[in-house]
């Protein structure tokens, strides 16, 4: 008879333990593959994929052992590849058995289980992990329709709800702001000035979404020319501050400085200079770079490190008030796997069922027909026939019925009615 | 009593007004689509309605305020999808289907005049009309976009953009849509203005007889030249074009109502 297969996932993450450890446990690309054939070849369980990220890594796998035993060895398999005591991953590790291992993963991929609530970078992770183990050949029916799954549930929180659609960075938040007053900013121009941390920042958003032109400024000309290498855009003088301000359509400034750099009075200059043409400027700098007066100059649409910040804020409580329906996807996947799981699992019971009916059948006509010595080749022929009809008769109904789209919500009981009647 | 076609045209429109707003909300590409597929369900049903009413009259409906207002909600839709087409953006037309359901219920609730022949104008002038309300239509699209615009603006500017700014398009995209809507008004008025003058001159001997909605529609035409020469002016282009433009067409709806009802000598629901 078929054993039974369920899906189990064992994991460590931000939730559950901090950096140090997740360090110690992370796998680069290549050692999550080599640990999923290791655990294949090491027959702890049937199929896995190891995903390991920044924020986690969780092994999910498909196994024949009773989830406790499952779980057992996977932890003992991660202990000993990454060198770290069994006690000490214990109290870290959780381990998720069937329908909770296959939500996991589903709010993995959706976003919904990361440090930034909604990121969509870990789509690509998850999508990237499932491809390497399923080109390695260590995945197989069960585990390729799971993730498969898992990254349209992904793209569907994505596309129906506005978890992952607002930014939540103060960089972020500034292009996206970009991009609401100009479109696409392939055709349009940026300047950063000063090239510490935070104008790098923008300036890697803003290359990010093909930028037509960036022009970085510093005091010191070297880090303004080893930013704009970094970032594809060319350096200018520090002394030219006024004069690049003529084109661009995006300023960023980021200078630590104690007076502001730009004063209503030069930007006044600039705006005629500009004839008027729109332009948005990002002060990242504290104490700010620009006087806030400027804001009030026709077309000039002004943003500071605080205004910038609330919109982060309200960005972070609308992602959040996203969840419930985020969930509700999840939670009308899992039901749909778990059905499909299910009657995959019944198909291949009852396949073994009528297998073993029919050894049994040959069993018992092998027994009998070599005491009716009378019978002629014929009739034994039309005795086989007979009996194997019957045995079709008597199955074909209720197995069809029991997989019969109309009966799915049913499949779980009956998968293990049926193998506990027929197991011996 | 509405006709089974006018319902069937009413819900088709609703579905797709429902279907925006939810493209609105959610942002779904598919959503998007469908509402775009529904609309142009009503107008191909809507064309076939004004069609029937064309055929009864043996002319373009225009000479009773239901054909006249049914006529400008069938080239809304239609300038609207135009336009959705031209710069394939969605989010604006969960503002311009309300105003298509509504010209086109007004047109439907007002009483229609009885469904006689009527003395044949030619087809100068059926295309005189046409055009016009054509250029209503696509002002009126403008007035939408330019009306967006400035609340984007003024979301921007105060630095609180809530949560329906991130669902718009860009703003450079509304003062583009804005300024192609009125290109197609502008084209389209100039051409209405040209045949009318020429039905005139045929009709009566003279192209120009002083009429206030002669005067007022030239007014109208300059009033939106003088947009599009200043929306590109750098000075000018944003707010100020935008509240222009929305200026603009409050003329075009005074002379759609008071210089028609109650001012002019020869226009009446045109």
């Amino acid at each position: 008879m078929q054993t039974v297969t369920q899906i189990v996932a064992l994991g460590i993450s931000h939730r559950t333990a901090g950096l140090g450890l997740r360090e110690r446990v992370a796998h680069r690309p290549e050692e999550a593959v080599r640990a999923a054939l290791e655990l294949r070849e090491q027959r702890r369980v049937d199929q896995a994929v190891v995903v390991s990220t920044c924020n986690r890594t969780e092994i999910y796998a498909v196994s024949a052992c009773p989830g406790r035993e499952a779980h057992d060895a996977l932890l003992e398999y991660l202990s000993l590849s990454r060198n770290v005591a069994v006690e000490e991953l214990e109290p870290a590790v959780y381990r998720l058995s069937g329908g909770d291992a296959v939500r996991q993963l589903y709010r993995v991929a959706a976003g919904l289980d990361s440090l930034l609530l909604g990121e969509s970078e870990i789509l690509g992770q998850v999508r990237e992990s499932y491809r390497q183990a399923a080109h390695s050949g260590v995945t197989g029916t069960i585990l390729n329709r799971l993730f498969q799954s898992a990254l349209e549930v992904g793209k569907r929180v994505r596309a129906e709800t506005d978890l992952g659609a607002r930014p939540m960075s103060a960089a972020a938040a500034a292009v996206k702001l970009a991009e609401q007053i100009f479109g696409k900013l392939s055709g349009h121009a940026a300047l950063v000035a000063g090239a510490g941390m935070m104008g790098e920042q923008v300036a890697e958003q803003l290359r990010n979404r093909e930028i037509g032109e960036l022009v970085v400024l510093n005091r010191t000309r070297d880090r303004a020319e080893e930013l704009a290498r970094r970032v594809g855009g060319q350096a200018a003088d520090w002394s030219a501050l006024e004069q690049s301000l003529e084109s661009p359509d995006i300023v960023v400034c980021s200078v630590a400085l104690d007076q502001p750099l730009l004063h209503r009075a030069q930007m006044e200059r600039v705006m005629e200079r500009r004839r008027g043409r729109g332009v948005f400027l990002i002060d990242l700098g504290v104490p700010r770079n620009i006087e806030p007066e400027v804001s009030t100059l026709y077309n000039v649409y002004l943003y500071d490190q605080e205004n910038l910040g609330r919109i982060v804020e309200e960005n972070r409580q609308a992602r959040e008030r996203e969840v419930p329906r985020a969930e509700a996807i999840i939670g009308a996947q899992v039901e749909k796997f778990h059905t499909w799981m299910a009657t995959a699992e019944l198909a291949a019971l009852l396949g073994g069922l009528r297998e073993r009916l029919q050894f049994e059948r040959e069993q018992f006509l092998a027994e009998h027909l070599g005491r009716m010595s009378h019978l002629s080749a014929e009739e034994r022929r039309r005795v086989e026939a007979h009996t194997s009809e019957m045995l079709d008769r008597i199955l074909n109904e209720p197995v069809e019925r029991l997989l019969s789209p109309s009966e799915v919500s049913r499949t779980r009981h009956d998968v293990d009615l049926v193998r506990g009647v027929w197991s011996e | 009593m509405p006709s089974q076609f006018q319902i069937a045209t009413l819900l088709i429109y609703a579905a797709s007004l429902g279907l925006y707003l939810l493209f609105l909300r959610g942002s779904s590409d598919q959503m998007g689509r469908v509402a775009s597929v529904c609309l142009l369900g009503g107008i191909a049903l809507h064309y076939l309605m004004l069609l029937e009413r064309a055929r009864a009259s043996a002319s373009v409906p225009y000479h009773d305020l239901a054909g006249s207002l049914s006529l400008f909600g069938w080239l809304l839709a239609v300038t609207y999808f135009g336009l959705e087409l031209f710069h394939g953006k969605r989010s604006v037309g969960a503002f311009v289907v309300p105003c298509v359901l509504a010209a086109s219920l007004a047109g439907w609730a007002t009483p229609a005049a009885q469904a006689s022949t009527l003395p044949a104008r030619g087809t100068l002038f059926a295309l005189h009309v046409t055009a016009n309300i054509l250029a209503y239509a696509a002002f009126g699209i403008a007035c939408v976009t330019s009306s967006i615009y400035l609340w984007q603006e003024r979301a921007l500017r105060a630095r609180r953009p809530g949560p329906a700014f991130w669902r718009f398009p860009a703003m450079e995209l509304l003062e583009g849509m804005s300024r192609t809507s009125v290109w197609a008004g502008v084209a389209a008025s100039a051409v209405g203005l040209t045949l009318g003058f020429l039905w005139a001159q045929r009709v009566e001997g003279h192209f120009f007889s002083g009429d206030p909605k002669e005067i007022v529609s030239l007014v109208v035409l300059a009033g939106y030249g003088v947009y599009l020469r200043v929306s590109r002016n750098a000075a000018w282009r944003g707010a100020r074009a935008s509240v222009l433009c929305i200026a603009n067409f409050g003329l075009v709806v005074f002379s759609f109502t008071v210089v028609n009802l109650y001012l002019s000598r020869y226009h009446r629901y045109f």
